[in-house]
């Protein structure tokens, strides 16, 4: 039942991050900035509108912001919120957390190809570049948690989480799992210093050059799944970072929004204060996620 | 067994129609594919009864072998390889006809077809080492023959020879090894062998490991494969790469079997060679652009898979973690069905590319899903399963090895991580790869003249890559089910007590089925969403126009990103594992006319290891050329000389 309720909020509250995040960067940069609601009114926006094809695309090119709308959707099930477990929890899922993200950047990718442009070739080519390096992090950083907890679970990762472990023994190996999670937080999110996404031009881009051709509902439903996978791997790594719990479900998962809305800042922060990385730079950063992780793990073997 | 003798006979016999009817090239692919799908028919009956649970039968016939015996028989485990065998065989046996019209020589070549797929069904049922080494070398053989068909082409002789030496150093190992065991126990029968000594046992594996690798094309003894796969006809390379490189992994298992517990360091070594041939069989085949090549490439990388969940499944039943044995065994045999299922279709579906425009290069191909709708969907799927991507059949088997990787790191074990970051990059770079295979060859605009007048191919080559990739689709959904429906021959290699058994079994299953579950959420997600949008755009103009290239007017298909361009920041990124060339020449002047640039990536264990190596051996070769010398007097010396050692050294 909790599950539906967090899968719920997901589903709703999404955009509302990158609200926070544009929100806060206008307020860094000094200007007043858009609505906090704004992602809400370009989503209904787009969803009113036509659609324009290329005449070089087939039916993958179509098919690819559905695909990967439905995956990140699947995947928000597996994902605990806080205490609260998930819709689905069993030994693995995180395994299948990290395929059906997979699924969804397979057809992003296709569909990019299929427009046949060299811009989006470009994209999708560094997206697959950016994925190869992230996905070892990703899942190594898991590896940590599933040594510190002895569970296989995304919910069983995070259930035993409080502040108290974070100071225990177990807490530095935790706190690396969580700098690896972070890293792989950005780059996939597509955010500086892996990706901007305020980027206009076109040979810099990484994640937006793929969506060149799409408009109208199609690309209402890639910006909502961005928004998803913003706040499905954001949970991932605030439950680790901010793991309150308190008696009740409902006051859970309130505490777990507003870890994901400071996270929200953070990310606007970061974005303010730092610059983009060279593309030539951002393997070693990625290498580094999982190096940082590779040690998540030797410390959470020693840890009792 | 009478009908199992009677499928091989049935399928020897269609051959022998094939060759005899050779003229008639259409009489002749219905003999030889007749006898094919009937002999599989026949055969599958009495495995798939082994395999639901029947009795494991033996069969031994009076005809004497030299030194062996005819002994053949059906357990688990020998029915799970037969099934995949036979099934994928019958199944590429109905593309050939259609594939092969207008080859020339189909007589030979449906000759050698089913003589490959016979000694492949009798080396998984063979019970005698003898019987089984002749099977083995008949494989070998009429695949050689399969894969120099294009003899008046350089590069293929060249792969075929590759192929021949390779094989036959392997088949070196494998007959001290069968030595090794035969000598201990008396006999060549299967039954008489048992464990060894702890030192000879560890030799023994060894043995094994480099007979059946070369066959199951382990790096560094791959090289043959990605010579010889690519040069035969496309559904040749789906058997050799779907099957015939499992008869590797089916002979570990056996050889196992024989050898009784494992010590750590076997799984230790399995993983090793599992994570290597993973992660550098699918940076070879990034680095690729002839499609076939590519795939060739792949296999090795799937056969790495393999390893790496054997690796997890006896370092899990050294260490006495009965479940992590059976998610490891048992995720290598899913992958051994799973990776016949989409490997074969991606070469069914190459070769329906290879017919349609005339190229395995991808540099040429592109847009092709528009002109061949079923051939490119099916291809689709086979990519999106290949890289164990839910909710397909790559995914199920590459997550019971994960499962068994993160729970034996649960327990602090090192290996699990080590198979966990292993599997994590494999399937980030297969992802890269295979969406620059389909991207490349299928979407966009066609690069060359062919590909932009392809054709789809004919039913009788369409019908097998749709159950193929119908195949796929069932077993990733019904994961649960094709865990069960394997699981006698998991309980028979995993060498587990059933008591260890079969709880193990149940917890293997629950998380699978909650994978269909979410599959099911996948899907309903994705309805409801194709729903919204034609609800949204009914009545809404929908308009067409050229793809978005900056305001540039006049885009033309060789802008496109091209499959050496899409690789390009990966291959860079792992230059050093990779032998890659660049020849290009740049415009010069003030008017340039020509710029050319190309890319080649020839094999870095055969650069590097193999080929100074042999020059090596044949640069001492040379050196004791002075003893031949074409003087038969002095030749009858050397007779009379040897002979003299050889008195002196019994009599002395």
């Amino acid at each position: 039942m909790s599950g539906l309720f967090h899968l719920l909020l997901a589903l709703l509250c999404a955009p509302l991050l990158l609200g926070v995040v544009n929100r806060t960067k206008a307020l860094f940069a000094g200007r007043a900035g858009a609505p906090l609601l704004q992602p809400y009114f370009d989503l209904l926006k787009l969803l009113q509108k036509g659609a324009v094809y290329s005449r070089t695309t087939s039916w993958v090119f179509r098919a690819g912001p559905l695909v990967s709308l439905a995956s990140t959707a699947a995947a928000l099930t597996l994902l605990p919120l806080g205490g609260l477990p998930a819709l689905l929890a069993f030994p693995g899922d995180l395994v299948l957390f990290a395929g059906l993200l997979g699924l969804g950047r397979f057809f992003t990718m296709a569909a990019a190809l299929d427009t046949g442009s060299a811009f989006e070739g470009m994209g999708a080519s560094r997206e697959a570049w950016y994925s190869v390096l992230a996905e070892p992090a990703l899942l190594l950083a898991l590896a940590a948690m599933a040594k510190r907890s002895g569970q296989l679970s995304l919910s069983g990762l995070y259930a035993g989480l409080s502040l108290e472990t974070l100071l225990a023994p177990g807490g530095p190996a935790l706190l690396l799992a969580a700098a690896a999670l972070a890293l792989v937080f950005l780059a996939e999110n597509s955010r500086i210093p892996f990706d901007d996404p305020n980027t206009h031009l076109e040979l810099t881009m990484v994640h937006e050059v793929m969506a060149l051709d799409h408009g109208g509902p199609d690309l209402a439903f890639i910006q909502y799944g961005a928004a998803l996978k913003f706040w499905a791997l954001g949970t991932l790594l605030t439950g680790i970072l901010l793991p309150l719990r308190e008696a009740s479900p409902s006051l859970d998962a309130l505490a777990g929004l507003c870890g994901l809305l400071l996270l929200a800042v953070a990310v606007g922060v970061v974005e303010s204060v730092i610059a983009r990385l060279r593309l030539t730079k951002v393997s070693d950063l990625l290498a580094s996620a999982t190096a940082l992780a590779v040690l998540a793990l030797m410390l959470a073997r020693r840890a009792p | 067994m009478a009908l199992l003798l009677l499928a091989l006979l049935l399928i020897l016999l269609g051959g022998t129609l094939a060759l005899l009817l050779g003229r008639d090239e259409k009489l002749a692919s219905w003999a030889g594919a007749g006898g094919a799908v009937l002999g599989a028919l026949v055969g599958l009956v009495p495995a798939l009864e082994t395999l639901a649970g029947g009795p494991g039968t033996t069969l031994r016939l009076p005809w004497s072998l030299p030194l062996g015996g005819f002994v053949i028989g059906l357990d688990p485990l020998s029915a799970f390889f037969l099934v995949v065998i036979l099934g994928l065989c019958a199944l590429a046996a109905v593309y050939g006809t259609g594939y092969l019209r207008g080859h020339g020589r189909a007589g030979s070549a449906w000759f050698f077809f089913d003589a490959l797929m016979a000694s492949m069904a009798l080396a998984v049922v063979a019970r005698d080492a003898v019987l089984f080494l002749i099977a083995w070398e008949l494989m070998t053989l009429s695949s050689y023959f399969l894969v120099v068909r294009d003899d008046e082409d350089e590069s293929a002789r060249q792969a075929g020879w590759t192929y021949l030496i390779a094989a036959h150093l392997g088949t070196a190992a494998l007959l001290l090894f069968f030595g090794l065991l035969s000598r201990q126990a008396g006999s060549t029968s299967f039954d008489a062998f048992g464990p060894l000594d702890a030192r000879l046992s560890g030799l023994a594996f060894l043995l094994s490991l480099a007979g059946f690798g070369v066959k199951a094309g382990f790096i560094p003894l791959h090289v043959w494969l990605p010579e010889a796969h690519p040069a035969a006809p496309s559904h040749v390379s789906a058997v050799m790469s779907g099957v015939m490189i499992k008869t590797g992994i089916y002979g570990l298992l056996r050889a196992w079997i024989f050898l009784g517990p494992p010590p750590a360091w076997w799984g230790w070594t399995l993983l090793g060679v599992g994570a290597v041939s993973g992660i550098l069989g699918v940076l070879f085949a990034l680095a690729q652009h002839d499609l076939k090549r590519l795939l060739a490439y792949h296999s090795v990388e799937n056969i790495g898979i393999i390893a790496l969940g054997l690796g997890v499944g006896l370092l899990g039943s050294a260490h006495g973690l009965p479940l992590v044995a059976l998610l490891g065994f048992g995720g290598a045999l899913l992958h051994v069905l799973n990776h016949a299922l989409f490997k074969g279709l991606l070469f069914l579906g190459a070769g329906a590319v290879l017919n349609a425009a005339g190229t395995r290069d991808m540099e040429h191909l592109g847009g092709l899903l528009k002109r061949m709708p079923w051939t490119g969907a099916c291809f689709l799927i086979a990519s999106a399963a290949i890289c164990g991507l839910p909710p397909l059949n790559g995914f199920v088997s590459e997550f019971l090895i994960f499962l068994g990787a993160f729970l034996a790191a649960s327990h602090g074990a090192p290996w699990g991580p080590v198979a966990i970051g292993a599997l994590a990059l494999i399937g980030g770079l297969a992802l890269a790869c295979f969406t620059k295979a389909f991207g490349v060859v299928f979407l966009g605009e066609p690069r060359g003249e062919r590909a932009a007048k392809a054709q789809e191919a004919p039913w009788s080559m369409r019908a097998p890559m749709v159950v193929l990739a119908g195949l796929c689709v069932l077993v990733g959904l019904g994961g649960a089910l094709a865990l069960d429906w394997v699981s006698p021959a998991l309980s028979q290699v995993s060498g587990l007590r059933l008591e260890d058994f079969l709880p193990a079994l149940e917890e293997a299953l629950g998380p699978l089925q909650l994978i269909t579950i979410s599959a099911c959420f996948f899907f309903l997600a994705l309805a409801g969403l194709i729903a919204l949008r034609s609800s949204l755009l009914a009545g809404r103009e929908r308009g067409e126009s050229g793809t978005w290239d900056c305001g540039y007017a006049a885009p033309s298909a060789r802008m496109q990103y091209t499959a050496s361009s899409f690789a390009q920041p990966l291959t860079e990124l792992f230059a050093p594992f990779l032998c890659a060339r660049e020849r290009s020449a740049g415009p010069e002047g003030l008017f340039p006319e020509r710029a050319t640039f190309a890319t080649e990536t020839p094999d870095a264990f055969r650069e590097r290891l193999y080929r100074p190596a042999f020059e090596g051996a044949l640069k001492a070769a040379w050196k004791l050329r002075w003893l031949q010398h074409g003087r038969i007097q002095l030749y009858v010396l050397y007779i009379a000389l040897t002979l003299m050692a050889l008195l002196l050294w019994r009599l002395g």
